[in-house]
């Protein structure tokens, strides 16, 4: 025995194998097969938790993951620290640390529990009321006790070490829910040859005939019936059989997740192992086979450890072996109660009483009573007596004239309580079904689906076991046959089992106490009453949603699994309205909460997006090359010299690049080859630019922008055939370029006859610039003449370059004389090793991201996205001569004609001279006409890039300024912290003016 | 009844029964003075200005569901004013400086906590970002200081600095007058406050149609509880706002309505004291004042009206979060939803007079305008009473996407919320 209240015998837990845990500190003793909710119950262990605003001593409520109450800690390790998991979904392992939260010093004695005696004032909504004086002491008083004593558990305070897998999967039939409905539609779909998926939330299937052991399907032992289906599923190669996995959210077009816990119930779990893995289904058809909840009668302190739902008794003692206590009334507005009252009376739990609020019973009343149960018709509890653990009951009497009377005091250690069962529709509702209100039964239904999926068994309102099973096996069978597969001969079920009492009571409970002042628990996690959501009610808050938001009932962690309808009834009883007048609020996924870590599977770290790195990485870094990221990118920003500063290595680079030649990695250079009859045309209208006439061999500058006009990429557009272009972008805009190009050709233009395909992985790109660049070129390239008139600034060929056939550019982004040599990225590294050696051997440099950004910066070359942010336009940049104003039309070209995109006051590109040559002003500071500008000024415009230029010996900086063309020679201002920094306003290229140096 | 930690005392003598209705729910009149459309924090901040402020009670708001319904009761209720361009900094931080005094205000405890908002930088790109809104900020006299990872990390214990992440932080902004309210309380407190001054309030009551007189002006509007007479409207109908101008023929709105999805955890002890968003990233997060993580994300990528969002998009968000504070790897996600939200294409809002007299709009606030729901409801009341756009908010006009004088914080920025 493990404990005072375990049975002698039954349950499906292995008595031969002992399970040491602790709870709290304390160390108790379990089965194999426990959970750590059931282990605790036959422990004797009565109070599990605190709640949430009055920090109540709570029981467990619930045997399964609707459980409100039983939220606890687990512990491994600092970093394997899981707070609020339900204790029913715990499975009792060796080594188990679990403990409670919410309370201090103890459960058992928690200072918060003064809360209870402020309960009178702390209603629902009060914070709305008050802790408005004086002002400041919210958020520095009132609001850090609040939420110091809100919260349950403690997150960890170490990194969590497991892993987390995903797995990505279609399949023909998903079935969610493995009771006898779903585990028949499996058998269905699967007998038809269709790709099955079967998953359950639980660590077995067999849903809540796990419970019931009496059970039979065709003349055999449930369990036998359950053994020999899953035995057939488990033989079909094309079904999957998950256990412990939780179809938690349904997302559009039957796009199914599920969460499985992998490890969690193991001892000591095999490191190589994830912890939980998110299946991701997209399936063809869908079969909800969910089943229904018990819902609790509401009546006064119906939160005391020991009420507890009368179907979670009975699957304790059932399934666990655990009589939750010895003397049980049971108060039940449904037959599905007797069954408990039957089998934990078999147990040896005396039955001291079953109260049925219904006036005459119902069927099972008079087996009951001929079975020696003493049974009370239109009676119910009055209140419970006992604060951490039921004592007794005091009876109600419901009168004729509707009134009702406290009637006699009963003892007992147990209450179980059924107001009826609520079908589980989140799954439907999730996936946008439309449920229907069954006014017989009195609930609400599956209606119309919205995807393809169907529901079969208790969530659809099928009360019996033989129904449940037939409509699970049709189910199964016309979902397969819909996703193609072959008709399955409709199979009828016999079977013996408890039938639930779908519908029942809602709301709350008659009773003879003052209903304003009663404590009657609707949502026992988050202390909501039934007087409280008359209050809201009261106070104006009519629509449901108004009334969850301003009671929180239904927000808890549960999500209200088992109080939803009766908040509904009690609100709709206010209102003076009708259940499905009042309707109910969202069904929002997760069903169950589900990790984080779940979500974010092995995206951490290296995997958290992929790094790209271009051919010839492994070179710069032998080289000593620092990186940063651009995007995915890692590129070179500088290659120091072993005992070189940054600084240092960036100043001689850039000098070095003026006065012989450097070697620059422009790999990552976005490329896109456009191809086909009316390439030219449409690049033509893509780009500001005419490039309709741009001939074979030549290259131009392109500028880039959206229908609004404002500058978004640039690059170079190099003709290599009538038909064919290859064309680069900015690293960042490779991407969206492309996407923009698509869409125009698909949506704007599907008359034009183009394909562009992204390049940029298929090329590596090595730029050689500087004064020595063709001299360091030349000897390696053959087809190809590089004297200046041969192959001028700005064209291109293809040719071979060190033997590896190239496309070979001359363009420049320093200013000087500049060739970029692409060839096919396997031969990026060879190439750059080639080049390397060269450019050494005429005393050059290679150079990485900084250095480029000075050179271009002394010669006055934006970059898109530094020196314009989506604001300016061609012209604003100085870039308005690229615009080709004669075409008919160009993207963005009636963006660029709006009234405000030109004439005066527009920001336009400068450049900033400061007199102290030291002086470096800084990227992004704003720039005044007033020295001292009070706070609210008025910004001329900004700086946008500024370096100390080696080559000039001097600070120079590019600003955006308005009217900054007609401000040259004029003094402006850079406010800085530390005062104003004058600077004059100058154009912005500091280097070659003439271009001589780029056309040598 | 007013509101206080004495009346409430009283109140609990007598079980709560005596308190009033929050708001009153009266059936429509035939005519008001002003409507408003939408009630969700916007519309009714406009209503309560137009009453308390400008001396226009005569003003019913309509709304075709229930009060907040919509973005007001969704979002993840950041409130910042550390915006780049000066529009934008003076629009959001003229709602900043009412949201310090709004409990008070309204009387009714909209737990406004300006526990700051700090914004990570990562890479060179954010930093050189991040360096021109912290001197824009300055310049407009707006709160916002650089803090070093370290001292990031020490605003916000936990937050991951390691330089062994993919994208390793490089500093933050913190602005520390930002913070976050409760939704629901800003869009009761207004409610109640407007309807004490004579307001309203006319749930399930859907605009169906806006009439016209002969000189084109608003003669008044049909909705599902009747017609209703009136000379001004007001729209702040967020994303269906296209929807509401339509019917008096003001054609479509540059606006385009995508999905955008937020999350919360279950509720934990205190553990994140501040704002912390990484839009490189894409994720931020905050703890509510019952313990729950609220955590949200970028866009879904597609139009679309449903409520509702792809899997995708939580799963990038919550890896974010994960890099971010790697010890929330097993905390739970306990509940995922979406709103519609209503972006323009430089995604700031529209406020102002429209083609049609007597027809006003404020709409377009896209993922970031619960920051400004009584800044917008001051500015949108004070242009009806008006009859023109106020100072601050005449930047903001619909004319200005004909013009092209965009305020295109996205582009310049690229931040959201
Ligand atoms: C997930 C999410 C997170 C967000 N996070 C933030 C954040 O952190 N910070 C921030 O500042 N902003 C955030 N936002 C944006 C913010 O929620 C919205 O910009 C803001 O709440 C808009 O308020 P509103 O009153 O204009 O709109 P809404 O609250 O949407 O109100 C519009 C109302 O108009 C009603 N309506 C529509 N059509 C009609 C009709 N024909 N007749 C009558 N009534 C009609 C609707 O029912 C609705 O109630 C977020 C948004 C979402 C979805």
């Amino acid at each position: 025995m493990t404990g005072p209240f375990r049975t002698p015998t039954g349950g499906r837990i292995d008595r031969t194998r002992p399970i040491a845990f602790t709870f709290d500190g304390r160390r108790y003793t379990g089965f194999q097969g426990d959970t750590l909710a059931s282990a605790l119950l036959a422990a004797g262990v009565k109070v599990v938790g605190r709640s949430f605003k009055y920090h109540r001593p709570r029981g467990l409520v619930s045997a399964g993951s609707d459980e409100p109450n039983a939220l606890v800690t687990v512990i491994r390790d600092a970093g394997r620290t899981t707070p609020n998991l339900v204790a029913n979904e715990v499975e009792l392992r060796e080594g188990l640390v679990a403990e409670s939260q919410n309370r201090w010093p103890s459960l058992a004695f928690d200072v918060s529990a003064v809360n209870d005696l402020l309960s009178p004032i702390f209603v629902s909504g009060f914070y709305y009321k008050t802790f408005m004086w004086p002002k400041s002491f919210w958020s520095k008083v009132f609001e850090p006790v609040i939420r110091a004593a809100a919260g349950f558990g403690r997150a960890p305070t170490a990194a969590d070490p497991d892993g987390y897998a995903q797995r990505f999967v279609h399949c023909d039939v998903l079935v969610a829910g493995g009771g006898p409905a779903g585990l028949a539609a499996a058998l269905a779909a699967a007998e038809s040859g269709a790709r099955v998926i079967l998953c359950d939330e639980g660590p077995e299937f067999g849903g809540s005939l796990l419970a019931e052991p009496a059970a039979t399907i065709d003349s055999a032992p449930a369990a036998q019936w359950i053994a020999a289906t899953l035995a057939t599923l488990a033989a079909h190669p094309r079904v999957t059989l998950l256990t412990r996995t939780c179809a938690f959210g349904y997302y559009q077009d039957n796009f199914v997740a599920l969460l499985e816990r992998v490890t969690d119930h193991r001892a000591a779990p095999d490191p190589a192992l994830p912890r939980e893995c998110l299946w991701q289904v997209r399936a063809a058809q869908v079969v909800i086979a969910a089943g229904a909840l018990e819902r609790p009668l509401v009546f006064p302190d119906n939160d005391r450890p020991g009420v507890m739902l009368a179907g979670a008794a009975r699957a304790w003692v059932n399934r666990w072996g655990v009589a939750a206590g010895a003397r049980a009334v049971v108060y039940t507005a449904s037959d599905s109660a007797y069954a408990a009252a039957h089998d934990l009376r078999s147990a040896g739990v005396e039955i001291v009483r079953i109260l049925d609020l219904r006036p005459d019973g119902g069927p099972a009343t008079a087996v009951a009573r001929a079975a020696g149960l003493t049974v009370e018709t239109g009676a119910g509890i009055d209140r419970v007596l006992g604060s951490t653990a039921v004592t007794g009951v005091v009876t109600a009497r419901h009168r004729a004239d509707g009134t009702t009377a406290a009637g006699e005091t009963l003892a007992c250690d147990l209450v179980l309580t059924s107001a009826g069962w609520t079908p589980s529709v989140h799954l439907f509702s999730q996936s946008r079904g439309r449920l229907r209100w069954d006014a017989a039964r009195a609930t609400f239904l599956p209606g119309t689906p919205h995807e393809a999926a169907r529901s079969a068994g208790a969530c659809n309102g099928t009360a019996s076991l033989a129904d449940c099973l037939d409509e699970g096996f049709a189910a199964g069978a016309a979902a397969a046959r819909d996703a193609g597969h072959g008709a399955v001969a409709a199979r009828r079920f016999a079977a013996t089992g408890t039938a639930i009492d779908i519908g029942g009571f809602a709301g709350e409970a008659p009773h003879g106490g003052n209903r304003d002042r009663t404590r009657a628990f609707v949502d026992l996690q988050h202390d909501v009453t039934a007087k409280d959501i008359r209050l809201a009610v009261r106070e104006g808050f009519r629509s449901i949603e108004h009334v969850k938001r301003y009671t929180t009932t239904g927000m808890a962690t549960d999500q209200g699994k088992t109080s939803n309808i009766n908040a509904l009834a009690v609100a709709a009883a206010a209102t003076g309205t009708s259940l499905p007048a009042v309707g109910l609020t969202t069904f929002r996924r997760p069903y169950t909460p589900v990790s984080f870590g779940a979500f974010a599977g092995a995206s951490r770290g290296d995997l958290f997006d992929p790094v790209r790195r271009t051919p010839a990485h492994a070179r710069a870094t032998v080289a000593g090359a620092v990186f940063e990221d651009v995007g995915q990118w890692k590129r070179a920003l500088c290659l120091p010299a072993p005992g070189e500063s940054e600084g240092a290595a960036v100043a001689r680079e850039v000098r070095s690049v003026r006065a012989t030649v450097g070697l620059f990695d422009a790999s990552t250079l976005g490329k896109i080859e456009v191809v086909g009859p009316d390439a030219a045309t449409f690049l033509d209208r893509f780009y500001v630019n005419a490039l309709a006439k741009l001939p074979v061999g030549r290259c131009r500058y392109v500028v880039a922008t959206r229908d609004d006009g404002f500058v978004y990429d640039d690059g170079i557009v190099a003709r290599l055939a009538p038909d064919r272009f290859h064309v680069t972008t900015t690293t960042g805009g490779a991407a969206r370029v492309h996407a923009l190009m698509e869409d125009f050709l698909q949506t704007e233009w599907p008359d034009l006859d183009v394909w562009a395909t992204s390049i940029t992985e298929r090329w590596a790109v090595m730029a050689i610039q500087g004064p020595q660049a063709r001299a360091v070129l030349a000897p390696l390239v053959e087809g190809l003449d590089l004297a200046p008139e041969a192959f001028p600034h700005m064209s291109v060929a293809t040719c071979t370059v060190a033997g590896i056939p190239a496309r070979l550019f001359r363009v420049s982004f320093t200013g000087e004389l500049g060739f970029e040599v692409n060839v096919p990225a396997d031969h990026g590294a060879a190439l750059w090793d080639r080049l390397a050696a060269r450019v050494a051997g005429h005393g050059g440099t290679l150079y990485g991201t900084e250095a480029m950004h000075v050179l271009r910066a002394e010669k006055g070359y934006v970059v898109v996205g530094q020196d314009t942010d989506g604001t300016l336009t061609p012209d604003d940049v100085g870039l308005g001569w690229a615009v080709g104003r004669a075409k008919a039309d160009f993207v963005g070209k009636a963006g660029l004609a709006r009234p405000d995109l030109a004439g005066p006051g527009r920001r336009q590109l400068v450049g900033l001279r400061v007199e102290d040559p030291e002086v470096v002003l800084v990227e992004g500071a704003q720039i005044t006409a007033d020295p001292a500008p009070p706070p609210g000024t008025h910004a001329l415009g900004h700086v946008t890039s500024a370096y100390a230029s080696p080559n000039l010996g001097r600070g120079i900086a590019l600003a955006v300024v308005e009217d900054g063309r007609s401000r040259i020679g004029t003094i402006v201002h850079v406010p800085m912290p530390g005062g104003s920094i004058a600077a004059t306003v100058v154009a912005p290229v500091f280097w070659d003016e003439e271009g001589r140096r780029l056309h040598a | 009844m007013r509101f206080s930690f004495l009346s409430l005392l009283r109140n609990a003598f007598s079980a709560h029964r005596d308190w009033p209705e929050q708001w009153r729910s009266p059936e429509p009149k035939p005519a008001y003075d002003v409507v408003i459309v939408g009630g969700g924090g916007h519309g009714l901040a406009a209503a309560y200005f137009l009453a308390a402020e400008f001396g226009i009670r005569n003003v019913a708001v309509v709304e075709r569901g229930w009060i907040g319904g919509g973005n007001s009761g969704r979002n993840t209720t950041i409130v910042r004013s550390n915006y780049l361009l000066e529009d934008s900094e003076a629009l959001y931080d003229h709602s900043l400086k009412i949201w310090e005094n709004l409990s008070q205000t309204l009387n009714y405890n909209v737990m406004f906590s300006p526990r700051g908002i700090l914004m990570l930088a990562h890479g060179h790109h954010d930093v050189q970002s991040f360096t021109r809104h912290l001197h824009a900020n300055r310049l407009a006299g707006i709160d916002s200081e650089w803090l070093s990872p370290e001292e990031a990390r020490a605003f916000c214990p936990g937050l991951n600095i390691s330089k062994d992440i993919r994208y390793p932080i490089g500093g933050a902004t913190l602005q520390r007058r930002g913070g976050v309210a409760r939704h629901d309380a800003v869009v009761w407190g207004f409610a109640r406050a407007a309807s004490a001054l004579g307001v309203d309030i006319l749930q399930n009551c859907e605009v169906t149609g806006i009439r016209r007189g002969p000189d084109g002006a608003v003669t008044g509007l049909d909705t599902t509880r009747g017609a209703i007479a009136t000379r001004k409207i007001g729209v702040s109908a967020a994303g269906h706002t296209s929807v509401v101008l339509e019917m008096a023929g003001l054609g479509r709105l540059p606006l385009e309505s995508t999905p955008l999805q937020a999350l919360v955890s279950e509720p934990l002890k205190p553990l994140i004291s501040c704002v912390v968003m990484s839009n490189t990233i894409h994720a931020y997060i905050s703890q509510s004042d019952k313990g729950d993580l609220v955590i949200g994300a970028g866009t879904d990528q597609y139009v679309s009206y449903s409520q509702t969002g792809g899997l995708q998009i939580t799963a990038h968000t919550l890896d974010a979060i994960c890099e971010l504070f790697p010890h929330l790897r097993r905390v739970r996600m306990m509940r995922n939803w979406g709103g519609i939200v209503d972006n323009t294409v430089d995604r700031s809002p529209i406020l102002g007079p429209t083609p049609v007299p007597g027809l006003f709009v404020n709409c377009g606030w896209g993922t970031g305008g619960f920051k400004a729901t009584p800044g917008a409801g001051h500015l949108l009341a004070a242009t009806i009473a008006r009859g023109e756009a106020h100072p601050i908010a005449a930047p903001f006009g619909l004319d200005r996407f004909a013009r092209g004088r965009l305020i295109d914080e996205a582009a310049a920025a690229a931040v959201a919320h």
